[in-house]
């Protein structure tokens, strides 16, 4: 019933919640809302609402990047947030989610994991950055990604004293070298929609989430959906994305 | 709790945040913040911070697990990675498990059940700030949403932690307070009888000194009882 | 600003006594207490003290009207979802005025799973609901746009003697029916205002003076 009251509204460009087609909902971000973290940050997106945490551990590096710190990004999809969500360990989505926010960190080399050394080959810092969703209104990855992001920008890395961590001894903010801003299209209908919702996601033939660098380059991306996209969309949607993402940068 | 310290804690009669003993932390309480949930609610005492969703009644399945005269209530109390100063590995811990049974326990006196066979109502909270006394705070912010999302209740339920440091009964503890206590007593109780729904109790109390903070904590629980009254009416206020 | 509010009371609040005033809905007795079982707006009407719930899901009662969607084909009827934590059964021979051989018929092509009908309930017992189409007022609802409201918010929605509704189908040119299970189908020209107005009212139920903020709304 409502799909079809979508599509018809998609066909004069108008969406169910009277936005534009590339107009994002209301965005808020709010940092340091948990003070037993690191770092963390909340973000809403219209009803859209989640908390990211940072936390900072000692461990030991990989084998093939021995002087290096560890990013570990994971994601809780809490039944608190949605009637479908079930109790239980990460599904495919949350997983999902939590892969394609780290791979924005990641490969934008946003943190910079060498200054996170302890001593080589033993030990270096281990950074947690734990997605908890609070109220899922749809694109719950450039929440959780805008979230991420602003709560690393407000991070610090505690004190260490006799090769234990004093966490009441905040020092040093958390080293960023660079800033990814991820935004997500939608295709339904042969249009492009930003930011679709959680009635609008349902209907969308496919769905792709961009990251962009502040100087423009494209570090990660994901396509979703049950549909195809076509080169030509591909071109636009990526075009759309980056455009889109400056925007989206201001917040932070 | 049970650490030893050469500080006092208690000096002139204040705590070690400038507290009376029987004073409680800054209490903040919103009513409606998660929209997808049929009632929630935000709580903080302090730095400690709960948030509570109640989905349902709505439809309980499997089957064989629907009673035929009333609804069933399900409880699940969950800390956030980030809301302790060890990371908490996601998951439920044993510790958690518990929690989320007596809270189950807590709430499931003061609601008419019987009014929603073969039902179920889901209660869910997470602490996304732990710096003690947070199974309290939860069900505190899990009352104001049971309330929120129209469950019918015999009252609200009230939610309270007492304690004993350098010989002097304390209420609300924080998390540095939990680890010197002598005991920790968290303690739920509908306010209009005074019917207690949780009790536990560990540590060291000679009966007189724990029928004190029982006492206490019933007597001075009021002022909770307030601040939710404030909280429901405030959302149909704004 | 501050909206003048109807008397809220809360879940466990003492409102009179049981020998003054009889116990409505919303409410029961203890220690000869009248006690509110509800967030909700208290109620005095012909010695009965009564709350009606600020929000709630839907409990089926014998003859609302509701509006369903069906989600399953059986056998002898269909399965429907009444926006209620029971699920509803239309059966075959209250939703079909002929005589059925079901064993060789494909009853989909009278309703089929996604359609959107306008029924009664029968009877509920315990958890199961009857639907029934052999009343005047039900019918399939095609086309047109669904959207929920807090169940107990529809007598507000309706208005005495439909006199808030109609307010709303008159100035948006629409047809809307509402189901007292909170689900409301709108169909024709200005589907988007006729929504914005029902949305306000399920929001703003308990403020006196909503009549006005409707109205202005319509008139924009």
């Amino acid at each position: 019933m409502q799909t079809g009251y979508m599509l018809r509204l998609l066909e004069t460009d108008e969406r169910i919640d009277g936005r534009k087609m590339n107009e994002f909902r209301e965005v808020k971000v709010e940092t340091n809302v948990a003070e037993t973290a690191e770092g963390s940050a909340r973000v809403k997106i219209g009803k859209t609402d989640v908390i990211v945490g940072i936390k900072m551990g000692m461990g030991v590096p990989f084998s093939d990047m021995p002087n290096m710190g560890v990013l570990k990004t994971g994601a809780e999809f809490t039944p608190i947030a949605d009637p479908d969500f079930e109790s239980g360990p990460p599904g495919e989505n949350a997983t999902e989610l939590a892969r394609i926010v780290d791979r924005g960190i990641r490969e934008s080399d946003s943190i910079d994991l060498e200054k996170l050394c302890l001593k080589e080959r033993e030990k270096v810092w281990e950074i947690f950055v734990d997605i908890h969703i609070i109220n899922n209104d749809g694109n719950l990855i450039d929440a959780s990604a805008l979230a991420a992001i602003a709560a690393m920008k407000t991070a610090k890395i505690p004190k260490i004293e006799d090769d234990k961590i004093i966490r009441d001894k905040l020092e040093k903010k958390l080293p960023i070298l660079h800033v990814p801003v991820t935004v997500t299209i939608g295709k339904v209908a042969g249009k492009f929609i930003f930011d679709p919702n959680k009635e609008e996601e349902e209907v969308l033939d496919a769905k792709l989430s961009v990251a962009v660098m502040e100087d423009g380059k494209v570090c990660a991306m994901q396509k979703q959906g049950t549909h195809g996209l076509t080169e030509e969309d591909l071109d636009e949607m990526i075009d759309l994305a980056v455009k889109k993402s400056k925007e989206l940068r201001k917040f932070l | 709790m049970g650490m030893k310290t050469e500080e006092k804690l208690i000096v002139n009669g204040k705590r070690l945040d400038g507290r009376k003993p029987n004073e409680f932390r800054d209490i903040e309480m919103k009513v409606g913040v998660i929209p997808n949930a049929n009632g929630s609610a935000q709580v903080r005492f302090g730095k400690t911070v709960a948030i509570a969703g109640v989905y349902g009644p709505r439809a309980l399945f499997p089957k064989h697990r629907q009673k035929a005269d009333t609804a069933i209530i399900q409880c699940r109390y969950n800390m956030a990675p980030f809301s302790v100063d060890d990371r908490a590995y996601p998951g439920p811990s044993r510790r958690s498990v518990e929690i989320s049974k007596v809270t189950r326990l807590a709430l499931e006196p003061a609601l008419f059940l019987e009014d929603y066979p073969e039902t179920v109502v889901d209660v869910y909270i997470e602490i996304l700030q732990a710096d003690g006394s947070t199974r309290v705070t939860g069900i505190n912010a899990a009352s104001l949403a049971l309330a929120d999302a129209g469950v019918p209740m015999r009252d609200l339920v009230v939610a309270v932690s007492g304690g004993k440091i350098d010989d002097t009964i304390i209420l609300d503890m924080c998390g540095k307070e939990d680890n010197y206590s002598e005991a920790d007593v968290p303690l739920a109780f509908m306010p209009r009888k005074k019917i207690i729904t949780l009790l536990q109790m560990d540590g060291q109390l000679t009966p007189k000194e724990l029928k004190s903070i029982i006492k206490e904590q019933l007597k001075t629980g009021e002022k909770i009882y307030e601040k939710q009254k404030e909280a429901l009416n405030k959302k149909y206020k704004e | 600003m501050m909206e003048e509010v109807r008397d809220i009371v809360i879940p466990g609040e003492v409102l009179g006594d049981a020998k003054e005033k009889r116990a409505g809905y919303g409410t029961f007795i203890e220690d000869g207490k009248i006690v509110s079982k509800f967030l909700g707006i208290q109620k005095d009407s012909n010695g009965f003290m009564s709350v009606i719930p600020l929000s709630g899901v839907y409990i089926p009662r014998r003859e609302d009207k509701v509006i369903g969607f069906v989600t399953d084909v059986e056998k002898a009827g269909w399965l429907v979802d009444i926006n209620s934590p029971w699920q509803a059964f239309l059966p075959l021979s209250e939703g079909v005025d002929e005589f059925i051989d079901f064993k060789r018929t494909d009853i989909s092509k009278f309703y089929d799973v996604g359609d959107v009908i306008y029924a009664q309930v029968g009877d509920t017992k315990r958890g199961d609901v009857q639907l029934t189409m052999r009343t005047p007022i039900a019918r399939k609802l095609k086309g047109g746009v669904t959207i929920k409201i807090t169940p107990s918010k529809v007598p507000r929605l309706i208005g005495k003697e439909g006199s808030m509704i109609n307010t709303v189908k008159e100035k948006t040119g629409t047809i809307i029916r509402v189901g007292q299970n909170g689900v409301v189908w709108v169909s024709g020209e200005k589907i988007e205002k006729a929504i914005k107005a029902i949305k306000m009212i399920d929001e703003k139920a308990h403020i006196i003076g909503l009549t006005d903020e409707i109205t202005k709304l319509l008139s924009d």
